[in-house]
């Protein structure tokens, strides 16, 4: 019971991550209606870089990273939008889905040529050990328990810029009608590119959080993307807390799914996302208009 | 609109030539496994494989709206098919082919269910991850050698002749059928009414379905075809290869190189993956050797022509001098509009792009 009941916690702690990862993802097809494929590459090039800047600058502690690598996704962000992802958004579907496909293709065999591809990890020092006792013989890891609460703090200023700032009046303008948006002078092509940049924040934070947690390698950003694209359709569209709440019960399930049997862990999560796309369609907290 | 003589043609002189023509390329490319040798014919083989995977996920995406990022689950699926009949069942050849792509439409109905439910981009990832749910499924299945993968006996690739005529030759002219058959088929559906329903629905789906178009039956209709015909040209290369292992027949790269091609060549164009396919192969033939430098140049070149040449090679070029050789829309003549004649494309998807 409770080897159970620890399986359950670091669920839920693993799921926190899956929100982080996911509320990119979710950011920018609520204000663009677009999907970035190359999302969990993204993600694992936040990883490696923080790596590199820690070979470079000599600095222990990856978190520390955080503070060049959040403007640098940012900028880079802002830059692949417009450059890039601007001119193929439109009425056709289509085009951004296989551009950022090919993206995703570019970033990850870049990565392998860059990095090779031997599995790799940041190396987070103490906490990574550290943990907080619950009672009980459970205890909680410092560092997860730290994920879930950077989690909720990256969702809850995001939900903050969206509801509370100019901003975000702004973004959810455009996205609810593009065009009239555009004719109140919202300068679309620039508020994409800056939904583009804090989408890559978040790349940036999920990037160094999973680097810590566990080994990576340059071709683990399908998988991750298929879980920031689970937690998203588990949640429902257009809602970032259910975004949070649909990586929880990803992180759950996989959680359940690996005290079952260690081939079963990817599975269970694949399988809660298809049965809550039977019965859910709209996600377990869709967004109340529409 | 006011011309009082119109008729609606989809044939032109062009494409009547181009029939022929490619009547008379056919009848040559069959000649082949009478003549070619053994190395040029498992090339070609798997030149007409690709072509019919690029085809078949035009078909998809070109013209259904249907974009898939996980038709390397009926490939594969169709190479399990081959290789569990083929070792547990003991049948023969043929009939383990015929398996695979009938394996394929069936798991697709069910798959269509499921994934239908997601629209445009979240559709594309759904389709994935049904493919990485059947790699993880057949990474357990221990009889059909779970994640290492297993091989199919030296005894059973040698009872793959017909009459005088070795595996490889064999192989290449159900290669070569199964391209032959996917782009007649598509030629045939897309001229016929279910053909413009199709196109319909990929260019405004409230308006086909306010026209009384039957959406999802159509759209089933062609997603169970090419998870059949997918799992065909899966048991075909893997009849090729021999030896299958979940990571590699469930590799997401299958769809990259569907798209590459399909995006290179020209979208929504029964020409452009043949275009298409041929400069993948040429591409892959002098930069294969470079590892993941060859994967970023592909991924560079399909970015780029999305973006510059979002029609792709063949479509520029069928734009520039109105020439379509499998001519699949509708085209209204004006008799009385002067010299020439008028004409207009009464297809809703030249409508809406221009």
């Amino acid at each position: 019971m409770k080897a159970f009941v620890d399986s359950i916690l670091s669920g839920v702690l693993l799921g926190s991550l899956y929100g982080l990862f996911a509320s990119g993802l979710s950011l920018v097809f609520g204000v663009m209606r677009l999907v970035n494929v190359a999302h969990g590459d993204f993600i694992v090039l936040a990883a490696f870089l923080a790596l590199a800047f820690q070979h470079v600058t000599g600095i222990g502690s990856p978190f520390v990273m955080l503070t060049i690598l959040v403007p640098l996704m940012f900028v880079l962000g802002y830059l692949l939008q417009r450059a890039v992802l601007n001119p193929a958004l439109g009425p056709d579907i289509l085009r951004p889905v296989l551009i950022t496909f090919g993206l995703s293709v570019i970033v990850q065999n870049g990565l392998l040529q860059a990095f090779s591809a031997d599995s790799q990890k940041l190396q987070g020092g103490r906490i990574e050990t550290a943990s907080i006792p619950l009672g009980g013989g459970l205890a909680v890891g410092t560092l997860p328990l730290l994920t879930l609460a950077v989690a909720v703090a990256v969702i809850g200023s995001m939900q903050w810029v969206l509801y509370r700032t100019r901003l975000g009046r702004a973004l959810r303008a455009t996205s609810d009608d593009l065009t009239t948006a555009g004719m109140m002078g919202v300068n679309t092509p620039h508020l994409f590119g800056i939904a583009a940049g804090i989408a890559m924040v978040t790349v940036a934070v999920a990037g160094v959080f999973t680097g810590v947690r566990a080994s990576f390698d340059a071709s683990a950003g399908p998988a991750w993307l298929i879980f920031a694209f689970e937690a998203v359709i588990i949640g429902g569209l257009g809602s970032l807390w259910g975004t949070l709440a649909g990586g929880i019960i990803l992180g759950i399930a996989q959680a359940v799914g690996a005290y079952i049997s260690p081939a079963w862990q990817m599975l269970a999560g694949h399988v809660v996302f298809l049965v809550a796309l039977m019965f859910f369609p709209r996600g377990l907290f869709p967004r109340r208009s529409e | 609109m006011s011309a009082k003589m119109t008729k609606v043609v989809q044939s032109s002189r062009t494409s009547r030539v181009a029939g022929l023509a490619a009547i008379v390329l056919v009848l040559a490319l069959l000649s082949a496994a009478g003549w070619a040798d053994r190395g040029t014919l498992s090339l070609l083989m798997e030149f007409f494989c690709y072509l019919a995977l690029a085809e078949m996920w035009n078909l998809l995406a070109g013209f259904a709206g249907i974009v898939s990022l996980g038709q390397q689950a009926f490939l594969g699926l169709g190479g399990y098919a081959l290789f569990f009949a083929a070792l547990r069942l003991g049948w023969n050849p043929l009939a383990a082919f015929l398996l695979a792509g009938v394996v394929g439409a069936i798991i697709a109905v069910p798959s269509a269910l499921v994934v239908f439910r997601l629209h445009g981009a979240y559709l594309a990832i759904g389709t994935w991850v049904l493919a990485e749910v059947l790699r993880l499924i057949f990474s357990e299945v221990a009889s059909l050698g779970a994640g290492s993968g297993i091989s199919l006996p030296v005894k059973f690739a040698k009872s793959v002749r017909l009459g005088p005529m070795h595996r490889d030759a064999v192989l290449y002219l159900a290669a070569l059928g199964l391209a032959l058959i996917v782009i007649l088929a598509s030629y045939l559906l897309l001229r016929s009414e279910r053909g413009l329903a199709l196109t319909a629905i990929r260019d405004n789906e409230l308006g086909a379905r306010s026209s009384g178009v039957k959406i999802f039956s159509v759209k089933l209709a062609v997603f169970a075809a090419t998870g059949m015909g997918t799992g065909l040209t899966g048991a075909l290369l893997y009849l090729a290869k021999l030896r299958i292992s979940p990571s590699a027949a469930f590799d997401v790269n299958w769809t990259s190189y569907m798209i590459f091609m399909v995006v290179i060549g020209g979208v929504g164009t029964l020409e452009g993956p043949i275009v298409g396919t041929l400069v993948y192969f040429v591409l892959r033939q002098y930069l294969a050797d470079l590892g993941s430098w060859y994967l970023i140049i592909l991924g560079v070149v399909a970015v780029t022509v999305m973006l510059r040449l979002p029609m792709g090679i063949w479509g520029t070029v069928a734009r520039k001098y109105d020439i379509s050789l499998f001519p699949t829309r509708r085209r209204v003549l004006f008799e009385e509009a002067g010299s020439g004649g008028g004409e207009l494309c009464a297809e809703g998807s030249s409508a809406a792009q221009e």
